[in-house]
């Protein structure tokens, strides 16, 4: 987690920053003049803690959209290192080569061997890059697969990580068929016989997303997005320019609220006061103390009955008129 | 307002859209908008003569009816809707069409440049067509066969709620009375203006497809121009049969952002028919005027 001094503020995190250089300013002066300002200083953390939670409380859209980008966030590595013990990545599609953006391996959860796979960002510029912005190509995809039929072999439980603003749309994806990569592991992923469980950790985007987005239970992240496209392309395409994205965002409702009013996810993970990148053992110890009893619970139910189930979730999702003509 | 549909729909298949503004005005227009009604300019081109956008090669209406709408100079496979992939493929262009009171809907309100409802009512009031896929049941050769079959006329064929729920009915159709199923494709994608419900139709579908694969019962998808995003990411690229008709443009992304994410120049013939099957994900392509036989014949071997 980025020390106070190293940390990245959107712009409406601004108050809080300034609170933060004024603890820091009345820290110097502390220490200075040998004063004990500690009643001071409370104050002024509290303050932050009020702010952080006031702002989280009235975002709009758009922000939300903001912040499962805030630099600082915790990706899946982080979740993985913070959740579980004896982690063990692996790599590989066993075909071409193994995708960055995309990672997994087994770990142990609570006492349980579970099979965790998710994208994983960059933390820094050059990470970003050898992670490609968390846009997996094919071969991330077929990894992700074959991750998944390992667990199925061995009845563990699947957990995904998603993070992501799109499978990648370069040439050699189309080559190695990006389409047909996503489309194959949605079709296996809704027929697994060990229980999968998703989450929305960042951001969530389209086929992208889905690509490892089919499970029995499909969470999102208090301050994260899911939908079809993201808001910048929808703005381009249905606009013409970039600059309704805010609009976009709106209009796509794209937040976890209001997709599990429309019930196309089945939960949302809160996240600590001001979003997850505050405090990344909170935000991991929220997340794991909701994946636990889901797994448990998951268990019980018999394999080929979980099929049916998660078939039929996805089935009922839609919405259309019957007119007879 | 017709220009913006199309410009909409050349958006969707990843075409650069060419305003009003762009072209130079040697001359000017008196009169302000364009009044054709889409009835009278569908995709199929109506009318006494059609020209081939590929070689300029002009032929009679009648003519390039007769060739099932390829050019008969160099083959361009002309983007046709259902009811000509109905005529050509069934048995004497007799069939029934399955689900088709279900309509969109505005569910979410969505407003871009315009209300979703009030495009969708537009559309209904210049076309037949009640969605982006009609479904049918007819025989080919003698063999029963259930097609869905994409309109791109309708929002760019694009995949929403009401594509996701034929298909899925289709599926169960097939698999109550034991027919083969087939789905030719012809879409930019999913429909945006439905947001994230249009995403879960990929499962959806997907699920289906689960069910008729237990069933043991064939699936053949048939990629035409053009075939992007959500379709070419669900059953698009899932058939027991992977084929295509020469020439189709077929991708996950659209070749606009390809080129824009690596500022390269696509390769000649990239994202092609042709392209997809040297890089094995086509079991063969087509041409139309073979389809009909074609298909017989591989439906009789999955019997057989």
């Amino acid at each position: 987690m980025p020390s106070n001094a190293n940390r990245q503020f959107l712009d409406f995190e601004k108050p809080i920053k300034d609170l933060i250089e004024e603890i820091e300013i009345t820290k110097a002066r502390q220490d200075k003049h040998h004063l004990d300002l500690g009643e001071q200083i409370n104050i002024l953390e509290q303050k932050i803690l009020d702010k952080r939670t006031e702002l989280t409380s009235q975002l709009s859209s758009w922000q939300r959209v903001q912040l499962s980008r805030h630099p600082d966030r915790p990706y899946t590595m982080k979740y993985i290192q913070k959740m579980t013990t004896q982690f063990v990545e692996l790599f590989g599609d066993r075909n071409v080569k193994d995708d960055k953006a995309m990672v997994g391996g087994f770990a142990n959860l609570d006492g349980e061997t579970v099979m965790i796979i998710g994208q994983q960002k960059g933390i820094n510029t050059k990470m970003r890059q050898l992670r490609n912005f968390g846009m997996a190509n094919p071969e991330g995809y077929r990894k992700a697969l074959r991750l998944m039929k390992l667990a199925e072999k061995f009845n563990k439980p699947i957990i995904t990580l998603i993070d992501t603003p799109g499978a990648f749309p370069g040439l050699e994806a189309e080559e190695r068929g990006q389409g047909e990569a996503i489309a194959r592991n949605i079709y296996e992923m809704m027929r697994l016989t060990v229980p999968v469980i998703c989450v929305i950790i960042g951001e969530g985007a389209s086929g992208g997303a889905l690509g490892i987005g089919v499970g029995d239970r499909v969470f999102m992240m208090e301050n994260s997005w899911y939908t079809v496209i993201s808001p910048e392309n929808c703005s381009t395409i249905l606009w013409r320019s970039w600059a309704q994205k805010e609009i976009a965002a709106e209009q796509l409702k794209l937040t976890g609220d209001k997709m599990l009013g429309f019930g196309l996810i089945d939960g949302i993970i809160p996240e600590p006061a001001g979003g997850a990148h505050w405090d990344y053992d909170e935000s991991a110890r929220i997340l794991k103390e909701h994946l636990v009893p889901v797994i448990r619970q998951l268990r019980e139910i018999p394999a080929q009955e979980r099929i049916t189930q998660r078939i039929e979730k996805f089935s009922k999702m839609g919405f259309w008129d019957e007119v007879p003509a | 307002m017709s220009q913006k549909i199309e410009d909409f729909d050349a958006n969707l298949a990843g075409e650069e859209g060419k305003t009003e503004e762009t072209k130079s005005s040697w001359f000017k227009r008196i009169k302000k908008g364009i009044n054709t009604k889409t009835s009278e300019k569908k995709e199929t081109p109506e009318g006494l003569w059609a020209k081939c956008p590929q070689c300029n090669y002009i032929c009679t209406m009648t003519e390039l009816r007769e060739h099932l709408f390829v050019c008969p100079k160099d083959g361009y496979h002309h983007r046709i809707g259902s009811e000509e992939y109905y005529d050509i493929i069934f048995d004497d262009g007799q069939y029934a069409e399955l689900f088709g009171d279900i309509r969109s809907k505005d569910f979410l309100g969505f407003t871009d440049l315009k209300p979703y409802h009030k495009r969708l009512e537009d559309i209904w009031s210049k076309t037949d067509l009640k969605d982006s896929m009609r479904v049918a049941v007819g025989k080919v050769n003698g063999q029963d066969l259930v097609i869905a079959c994409m309109d791109f006329e309708f929002i760019g064929g694009s995949l929403g709620s009401v594509m996701g729920e034929k298909f899925a009915r289709a599926v169960t159709y097939c698999i109550e009375h034991r027919f083969p199923y087939m789905v030719i494709s012809k879409s930019g994608g999913a429909r945006m203006m439905e947001s994230a419900f249009s995403l879960m139709q990929l499962a959806k579908t997907s699920g289906s497809l689960s069910l008729l694969s237990d069933a043991k019962l064939p699936y053949i998808s048939l990629l035409t121009d053009p075939t992007f995003g959500g379709i070419s990411a669900s059953f698009g690229m899932l058939g027991d049969l992977n084929i295509a008709e020469p020439g189709a443009l077929i991708g996950f992304a659209g070749p606009r952002v390809i080129k824009e994410t690596i500022k390269k120049d696509l390769p000649a013939g990239f994202q092609r028919s042709e392209f997809l099957l040297e890089h094995g994900f086509l079991d063969f392509i087509v041409p139309r005027p073979e389809l009909k036989e074609k298909l017989s014949t591989v439906l009789s071997l999955f019997k057989n």
